[in-house]
This record gives structure tokens, sequence and C-alpha cells, in this order.
């Protein structure tokens, strides 16, 4: 008995040193953010060019109370009664949004769209229900946000925000209103202190255009969005940056703007782009009257084809002819010794699957529940660009860049995909086991490939001092579809293609805007 | 010795189900019996383990999946268990495992999984009546013997974490028939996945989950003797903390995943060879959350014997 002790007792002192030394608190990065304190301030960006507003005065702003007025002293004693009796919840808001508004409302949306990226779940006869936008609430909740569905999602929001804050720097410059803090030595800064102009607010203008623009998105999410809303409006209060009065007047200048969107987007051709049953069965018909293998759906029970017709969505950066103009060429015919070939070779990938390209595939994945690759994209380029200190409109427009080319990269991928209806490497041989579930759409080109390619070309220009860290990183993202086995070589490589010269349409447009000159 | 019978019968060498998730419960665990084998004495050998489910239960949607029809995983293990003291064991398993799905294209997963260390420790037994009361105290650990990936469930061959578990065990004998209960902690590290971005009821930005911990209660009664060993098992495990997988999502390392099983198991010793014996048994997952409805079966064969020559007579 006795003797047992010593062997209990060290190995009691290991499970201690286990239990003790393993804490398991996780710090995640986007909770590291420091607040935004921007380098330059961008004062000229009302002559920055739009992409839907047509002038810097289309929506008006009426003139802020006089600094003397009982109007904006009130607004003032607000603050300073927020701010003797601020809380610890609140001292955590001040810490969450100072970071960036553009930057929270782009984390916010990848959130919905992570929680609502979900197929839905088949009926009892084998079939699929769809979404319905006119009935949100009913299962499948509206919407299914697949990666075509994200993609514009992103775009509408941070063109929206752009566009309201270009607007808004108009206002800014027009009535030239110092921050709180500035005209009462009393009021706290509880921000980095700015000499940007603090009427109308531009945290409002980006959460009210980001509002707006949600509540068509995401209908099922409005209690949700407009909570954060309210947080970010007392944030900016209690932190002593804008008055109540500033803050009212940018988000409704935001959701102004933001109607512009809500309006392109009713009729930009989304809302039709699941297709028909009959339109459906025509693809497979039609591509099979070419004598090429037609793609059909791997899943049990089969799934309609995802968005069939999200290649006639209106892009942004270019008219709908040029996404006909993009499309790639036809992919080895289903037939060849090429296309043989390289299903050989996603044999042998599944086949040899290493460690390490598992990784890889995982990495990238992407798929159902997660904010898929325009998400990722954006997380990429959230995390460079905290360490840039963008003025919000630069944060803005360069959120907007990289969206807009992911939308039109993601549209001129669905061109070619149900152009070409080119059957996954599963389908041509069913010994292919694959390393990442199988997006229930053809195979030619790879979405993951197009949306990386342009998301890289728009972020290699804009931080040119990267190198090729960004199109090292799209290169890996597109092979790992071809390590996981679940895309042909040709498919990544003119998928890198296609979504390069979508890219360059964004940076063609960067380089006129007015922002890097 | 008031269990000399016991000390005879030799290490009890059974499959117990454990957290392996979603995949399958087919991790060997063998510390949740009340038999102690004499100091100086090894009992060793190969255990294989079957496991298979059709259905599985998304929070509590219960369902089947034509992606990927039945989800099975095998296992094959090395244990010891060695006697320091006719009081005091330590058991180690070393398990390969591999997993299927029959249906989809989902690639099944194969490598070493976890090794595991148990001490276990009988400070008292205490005759009662015409029975015996022992009370067992049982510590161990687990770590993973490969770098295999745990985001891939239902298919990952495990969680990844290193584990620390404390049991507590009581057990009562009158002549041939007994009753064990169990509690045991189960402590989880967190896991590194391949991706730095995940989604649970929100969005994470690292590649750290926080797998929730778990207890296990174990109920088990039956009949011992020196060749036969015949048991009913009842186990529950529970998560504490964990999300519920959404409708149509797939399974998550840090998923909330709770489920109850019945069994039986059966062993016999031979008394010539000396030493050999052999395992069987089984149990079904009755209820469950977050996990699938499996059916397990295993078997094994083990050789007990005395690493110390001249020590003849045990009694």
């Amino acid at each position: 008995m006795k003797k047992n002790i010593y062997y209990i007792l060290p190995v009691l002192a290991m499970v201690f040193a286990t239990l003790s030394s393993c804490n398991k608190t996780i710090v995640e990065r986007n909770n590291a953010f420091q607040p935004l304190s921007p380098a330059k301030l961008d004062l000229n960006a009302e002559t920055w060019k739009p992409v839907l507003l047509t002038s810097v005065t289309q929506f008006s702003v009426a003139a802020p109370d006089a600094v003397s007025s009982p109007a904006y002293q009130a607004d003032l004693n607000e603050i300073k009664a927020y701010q003797r009796g601020i809380t610890d919840d609140q001292k955590a808001l001040i810490s969450y949004w100072s970071a960036g508004a553009v930057l929270r409302w782009n984390e916010i949306l990848r959130d919905l769209v992570a929680k609502h990226n979900l197929p839905p779940y088949q009926n009892d006869d084998g079939t699929y229900p769809a979404p319905s936008s006119a009935n949100p609430f009913a299962y499948p909740q509206f919407p299914f946000s697949n990666p075509p569905y994200a993609a514009r999602s992103y775009a509408y929001v941070s063109a929206a925000q752009y566009d309201a804050l270009i607007a808004a720097w108009h206002y800014k410059a027009l009535y030239n209103r110092p921050a709180p803090y500035k005209n009462d030595a009393t009021v706290k800064a509880l921000v980095p202190k700015s000499d940007l102009p603090s009427y109308p607010s531009e945290d409002a203008v980006v959460s009210g255009a980001a509002v707006e623009m949600m509540k068509l998105l995401f209908p099922t999410e409005i209690a949700y969005i407009e909570q954060k809303e309210a947080d970010q409006k007392l944030y900016r209060m209690i932190a002593g940056a804008n008055t109540r009065a500033e803050w009212d007047a940018g988000e409704a200048l935001g959701k102004q703007v933001a109607g512009l969107f809500t309006a392109r987007a009713r009729t930009d051709g989304a809302g039709a782009a699941i297709g028909t049953p009959a339109y459906w069965q025509s693809l497979e018909t039609n591509t099979a009257a070419t004598g090429q293998t037609p793609w059909i759906s791997l899943e049990y029970p089969k799934r309609p084809p995802m968005l069939p017709l999200f290649g006639k969505v209106v892009p942004f950066l270019f008219p709908p002819a040029t996404v006909i103009a993009l499309r790639p060429p036809p992919p080895p015919s289903t037939s060849s010794d090429q296309f043989k070939k390289e299903t050989a070779e996603v044999l042998s990938y599944s086949k040899n699957a290493t460690r390490e390209n598992q990784a890889i595939v995982q990495f990238w994945a992407d798929g159902a529940g997660t904010y898929a690759p325009p998400g990722h994209w954006d997380a990429i380029a959230a995390e460079e660009f905290v360490k840039e200190n963008y003025s919000e409109i630069r944060w803005a427009r360069n959120m907007a860049l990289i969206n807009m080319a992911e939308m039109d990269a993601g549209i001129v991928c669905w061109d070619a995909k149900y152009f070409y209806f080119n059957p996954r490497p599963t389908q041509t041989d069913g010994a292919i086991k694959t390393l990442t579930g199988i997006p229930n759409f053809p195979s030619y080109t790879s979405g993951h490939s197009n949306f990386s390619a342009a998301a890289a070309t728009v972020l290699t220009y804009l931080l040119p001092d990267r190198g090729t860290k960004f199109t090292d990183m799209a290169q890996q993202a597109a092979m790992s579809r071809l390590y996981g086995a679940i895309h042909y070589r040709t498919d990544c490589e003119v998928g890198l293609t296609t979504g390069k010269a979508v890219g360059n349409y964004a940076v063609a447009r960067a380089k006129a805007d007015g922002a890097d000159q | 010795m008031i269990k000399p019978l016991l000390v005879q019968t030799g290490k009890y060498l059974i499959a117990l189900s454990i957290l392996v998730a979603f995949s399958g419960r087919v991790s060997a665990q063998t510390d949740a019996d009340a038999i102690m084998i004499p100091k100086n004495y090894l009992c060793t050998g190969p255990m294989y383990s079957h496991s298979d489910w059709n259905h599985y239960w998304e929070g509590d949607f219960k369902r089947t999946n034509g992606n990927l029809g039945h989800v099975s995983s095998q296992m094959f293990s090395l244990m010891a268990d060695y006697g320091v003291s006719d009081k005091f064991n330590v058991l180690v398993n070393f398990p390969y495992v591999w997993t299927n799905a029959s249906a989809g294209t989902l690639k099944g997963q194969k490598g070493l999984q976890d090794a595991s260390l148990f001490l276990k420790y009988m400070p008292f037994e205490f005759q009662v009546g015409k029975g015996v009361i022992s009370l067992y105290g049982i510590a161990g650990g687990s770590i993973p013997l490969s770098n295999y990936e745990p985001d891939f469930l239902p298919l990952s061959i495990g969680a990844h974490s290193r584990n620390v578990m404390g049991r507590f065990l009581v057990d009562y004998q009158r002549s041939n028939f007994f009753t064990t209960a169990s509690a045991e902690y189960v402590y989880r590290s967190n896991i590194t996945i391949d991706r730095n971005s995940y989604y649970t009821t929100e969005m994470h930005y690292t590649n750290q989950v926080d797998l929730p911990n778990a207890m296990v209660y174990n109920g088990r009664m039956g009949y011992r003797s020196e060749s036969w060993i015949a048991e009913a098992v009842a186990e529950n495990n529970t998560t504490l903390g964990g999300f519920d997988i959404r409708k149509n999502d797939m399974p998550f390392p840090s998923n909330k995943m709770n489920w109850t099983t019945l069994g039986a198991n059966f062993k016999y010793t031979f008394s010539r060879p000396s030493g050999l014996e052999l395992t069987a048994g089984g149990d079904y997952v009755i209820s469950g959350r977050n996990v699938g409805q499996s059916t397990v079966f295993h078997g094994g064969v083990y050789y007990l014997f005395s690493v110390v020559k001249q020590k003849k007579d045990k009694k």
C-alpha cells in the first residue's frame, strides 16, 4: 500500500501539470485587431469614381446643427452621460468596433454566409425544396448562400458601402464639423483621435449601407443585423467619436445609397439563376447532343445543379457581352486521350493522397457551412488591410474592388460551367474517392481557381510589396481541387487564367478610379 | 486476499467505446472494469473491433445519408496490462483505425490513432455481509500517435486531442455475481485543424478548436468465474458543451456528442494452455445526439503470464 504511493504521486503530479499547462483559452486573430487609426484621411475621396452613384449630391444631407445650438449641446451631454457610467460590455463594444466599420461589417457578412451556406435537405420523394425569398423563414431558409450567392452578397455590400462613403466624404468636406472631442474638452476620445470631419458619421454610413443591403440578402437575419447596428451606434457615441445626430445623418445616407444597389440586385438576374426542371434537363440533352458526356449530380438523391443561370447575372466590372468574350475554349473532349490522361492523374492524387496535400485541400475547402471561397479571400484581404491603416473609404474601395471581381469571376466561371456541362472526375471514374465534398455543379472550370486568381490579381495590385504572396496562394488554392480529386488539372489551370482576366478588369478600374493618383 | 478468484482470473481486456467522436466508437479502453492482475503478471494481445452505422443524429434529427451509406470503422490494437502490484496495474493500448463510407465519394481514412495509458489502483477492499466491495481510482491519458486529420468527420479516425481521464469505480461481488458502477471525467485538449477559420454557431478565426470535455458513466453486471465472464454493460457518454450539427451540415470535432449504449461481453479463460484468454462482445447505441447509431462488435486474444519465474504460489 505504502509502496504504491511512490507510483501514484509522480503520476498525479504529471496529471496536474498537464491540466494546468493546458489553458483552453483561444485568442482568435480578429479579436487581436487594433483600433483603426488611418495613416491618410483621403480627404479628396469625393472625387473617386463611384460604382452606381451618379453624383456625390445625388442624395442630400442637411447641414448639421450649429455647435452652439442646444441640440448639439444635448447630444454632447448624452455622450458625457454614457462616458460617466461606462460598463465592461461597452468597453468590449469599443474594442470590437474600433478596429473598423468596413472590416467588422465584412466579418458579419462572412458569418451570415457561413450560417446559411447549407444545401437543403431532400423531400421524402427525393426532390429538393428550394429557399424562397417570399417566405424566407420556411425550411429551407432563404438564402442558401452557396459560392455564387456569397460572391454576389459580398460584392453588393462592399460596393454600396464604397459609394455611400464617397457621398459622405463630400458632405464631410462641405460641413467640416470636427469630432465631439474636439468641440468639448470634457468629451473623452476613447478611440484614436482623427482630423476627419465627423458629420455625417462614416461608421453610420457603412452601417446603414450594410444593413439595407443585408436585409435584402439575408432577410431572416434582420433582428441580428439591426442589433449589430445598434451596438455600433452606441459605440460611436460612448467613444466620443460621433453625436447621435452625426450617426443618424450617416445612417440615412448609407441607406439611401444602398437603395441604388438593392434596386440593381432585384433586377440583376440572380433571382432566376436557379432555373427550371425543363432547363436543367435541356443542359443534359444539349450536351449529350454534342457527343460529350454531360454532367450528372453525384449526390444521392440527385440534386439539381447549383444556380445554372448565374452566368447570366449582370456583372459589375464589364457588360454581359464580355462574359461571353471571356468564356474559355472547350475542355478536353470526354472521349479524348487528354481527358483519359487527366482522369488518371486525378485518380493518382486520390489514391496517393499525402497528409500534406490533405492539409492543403482542407485549408482551401471552403465548402458547406463556411464563408465560401470569396469569404476566404475577404478574410485574407482583411488581415492584410488591418496592417495598412487605411481610411474607412479606402477600406471600402479595396473591398469593393475585390468583391466585384469575385462576383464577376463567379459569373464568368458559372457561364463556362453550364456552357460546357463537363462531368466531375468521379463521374468519369467511380474509383476516384475525394478528400473533400464534391460540389454539385459541373467541373470545367474550377470555381476556386477563378475566385482565387481574381482576388489575388486585385490584391497584388493593391499591395505590390507582398510580391507573389497572393498569386502563390491562388495557385495553391487551385491545385487543392486537383489534390482533393474533385477537379481535373485543366479545370484549375484554365480557371486561374479566366479568374486573372476578370481580376484585371478590377485592376483597370482601380487605376482609373482616382484613389491611387 | 479477499478476492483470490479475481486475482486468478487475470485482466479482463475488453474493448469499450470511448470518445472517438462521430466516426465510430472503436478506440479501446480497458479501465472500466473491476479486475486486477497480480503482481509481476503481464497480459497482452491483439484486439479487433468493428463499428457500423447508417443512421445518425443531427441534433435530435435522426436520418440516413445517401452520400455516406454505411459508415464503418475498424480497429486493430495491441494492448498490455501489467501488475505492478496486486493493487496497482498499468494498462497501455496502441490502436490502428481505418474508416470507410459505403456510398458517396468521400475517401476513408486510416492510421495509428491515440496511444493510451491507464493507471489502475485499488486502495480499498472490504467484506460487507456475504459480498465484497472494492473501490478503484483510475487515471489515464491519451496522445495521438500520428498526424491524422480530425476535421474530416464522419470519416476521421479520431479527434486528435490529448486527453486526461480520471475514473472512480465501485464494484460489488457476491459469490460469482458482480455489479460495477463507475464515472469518468475526460479532459480534452484543444486541437489544431488544417483550416484557419471555422463556423460553429459563429465564425472563429483560428486553427485551434476547443473540444468540450466529457463525462462517461458506466454500469455493468454479470457473472465471473475462473473460466468465464459474462456481463451486460450500459454506458452513457455526455460532452460538457459543444454545439449541434445543423440540418444537412457536416459534423465538426467540437460538436456536442452524446450517446447511450447497451452491450454484452464474454470472456473465456483456458485452463490449458494456461493463461490464454478469448474475449468477444458488442454494443449498440440506443440513443444519441450528433453521433452515428453504431453497432460495435469486438474480439480479442490475450495471453497472461508471469514475468517473474520463481514466484510460483500466488495464493
